[in-house]
């Protein structure tokens, strides 16, 4: 590893966090919009939604950090996107530093920044009446699914930001993955769904996720989900990454 | 050897069919202007993006700084600066906040007087802590140019310094890369601008369709054409004099 790496991670990460906080359209769709949906959810359709539990806001929050997440790393293919066609990207690479930080600069960012926007929306649920019985083991292990999930999603957005030919076509592949949880147990559960948009529900990652991330929240017990939600994580992190890294080595 | 920057011998580069490198020979001198002269598609930054270790080339062999391209890039991009076609600088971040990220990502002391330093020097200090969006296209391509001299580099790669400025920027770029050549430092730059090269190169190469087809000083280029004629005519101003001088009127008026 380059002597260097860490001190070139730290400008990397320092340049790409100026650019979230000096974005107001950041900050806002991937905070203020899943807070607006929570709000939407627990006080308009909630009343008539049978979640067969009493807390509505304790059954929608995992669903809702999913898609801040998702909406979230929308930005890093933006980004990235923004890098590679500006013309820094090719600066950076004609320099003597640590080359992996210019792309791990923006997995690190996307990391950092999500989990930002995960504790605001957090606090928000708790003044809408949030409540856990989850001890910090199990936080613990919430954080790390998230952080999981995160990974993954960053490095779709990397094929996404490293290829896409147009800044619509960077951000673009975000929408289905934004939407995936609209069709999973996140929002109502999947028994009252119709048997094939049940059986999409029931086998797709984000259920997994949400039932692992609710059962951990609310202490009960995980059972052999969390491993199927693992793996999930891990397993597209894992395809993503290798996608990326040809896609990111045919553009250096 | 000692005294060349960069060395090109049969250099080859194809993208898929496209044959766009067909054997490029060529050499510059350290501490000269080297300008490579060619139309739009012929090449020239190909052979920059080879030359700063971006691309991979096919065929040939390239030094840069002594140092061979293909087997000891580390080498060469601690001795070189790039400024590509496009000012590569980050528009959402401040000139001073740019210049400070380069001297860090080049582990140097003192970042803030770096910065400095050449804020002064490039006459943008009231600018500096705007954001680089708000630039016109001089500035830009002036900070752009002052972030390749952090580190002070031997050799200084410019491609297309000049395009899309308007004249006065023009002249106050050709005033920043003269001052670097008496510096010392190596200017290799790729122009579409005949005056430029003019104006600015020691040395002058030609690339057409894939090969170096003449290069040389000015003087020696000129004289591969039949000797001048001796005509008289009355010499109207050109368009660009008549704006440079009433520019130049204006702002003494104003002084």
């Amino acid at each position: 590893m380059n002597k260097h790496f860490f001190s070139d991670m730290g400008v990397m990460l320092g340049r790409s966090m100026r650019h979230i906080f000096r974005s107001m359209d950041t900050i806002i769709t991937v905070t203020i919009m899943p807070i607006a949906f929570m709000l939407l959810f627990v006080y308009v359709f909630g009343g008539a939604i049978q979640t067969g539990t009493k807390n509505y806001v304790n059954y929608l929050l995992p669903g809702i950090l999913l898609i801040a997440i998702a909406s979230g790393i929308s930005y890093t293919a933006y980004r990235l996107f923004l890098d590679v066609q500006g013309g820094i990207f090719e600066r950076f690479h004609s320099m003597p530093i640590a080359r992996s930080t210019v792309l791990w600069g923006h997995v690190l960012t996307s990391l950092v920044s999500n989990g930002m926007s995960v504790v605001v929306i957090i606090l928000v649920a708790l003044i809408m009446g949030f409540r856990s019985t989850a001890g910090v083991l199990a936080w613990l292990a919430v954080a790390g699914i998230l952080a999981l999930f995160t990974l993954a999603l960053t490095w779709i957005a990397a094929i996404a930001g490293l290829s896409a030919k147009s800044i619509d076509g960077a951000s673009a592949f975000s929408y289905p993955i934004i939407f995936l949880p609209f069709i999973s147990s996140a929002f109502v559960p999947t028994a009252s769904m119709p048997g094939p948009v049940r059986a999409f529900a029931e086998n797709q990652p984000v259920t997994s996720i949400v039932d692992a991330i609710r059962a951990l929240l609310s202490g009960q017990p995980v059972g052999n989900g969390i491993w199927i939600a693992l793996a999930w994580c891990v397993g597209v992190m894992l395809v993503a990454y290798i996608f990326a890294m040809r896609v990111y080595k045919k553009r250096v | 050897m000692q005294n060349l920057a960069i060395e090109s011998k049969g250099l080859q580069k194809s993208y898929q069919q496209l044959h766009v490198l067909k054997g490029v020979d060529f050499e510059v001198e350290k501490g000269s202007i080297f300008a490579l002269l060619g139309s739009n598609g012929a090449g020239k930054t190909t052979i920059i993006k080879i030359l700063t270790t971006l691309l991979k080339y096919d065929g040939g062999t390239a030094s840069v700084n002594g140092f061979d391209v293909a087997s000891r890039p580390d080498n060469i991009r601690q001795s070189i600066s790039l400024t590509g076609q496009f000012a590569a600088v980050d528009e959402i971040l401040t000139g001073r906040e740019n210049l400070i990220m380069i001297a860090r990502l080049r582990h140097l002391k003192n970042p803030s007087q770096i910065a400095d330093n050449l804020l002064d020097r490039f006459g943008l200090t009231d600018a500096a802590d705007r954001r680089v969006s708000t630039y016109s296209g001089g500035m830009r391509r002036k900070l752009d140019i002052a972030m390749s001299l952090i580190g002070k580099p031997q050799l200084i790669f410019l491609d297309e310094p000049t395009s899309g400025l308007d004249p006065e920027a023009r002249i106050e770029v050709w005033k920043i890369v003269k001052e670097l050549a008496k510096g010392g430092t190596t200017v290799f730059l790729t122009t579409q601008n005949l005056e430029e090269a003019e104006q600015l190169a020691d040395r002058i190469a030609i690339l057409h369709e894939g090969r170096i087809i003449a290069g040389g000083t000015l003087e020696e280029l000129k004289k591969l054409f039949p000797p001048a004629k001796v005509e008289y005519v009355e010499k109207s101003p050109s368009l660009e004099e008549i704006f440079l001088a009433i520019i130049g009127k204006k702002e003494q008026k104003v002084q």
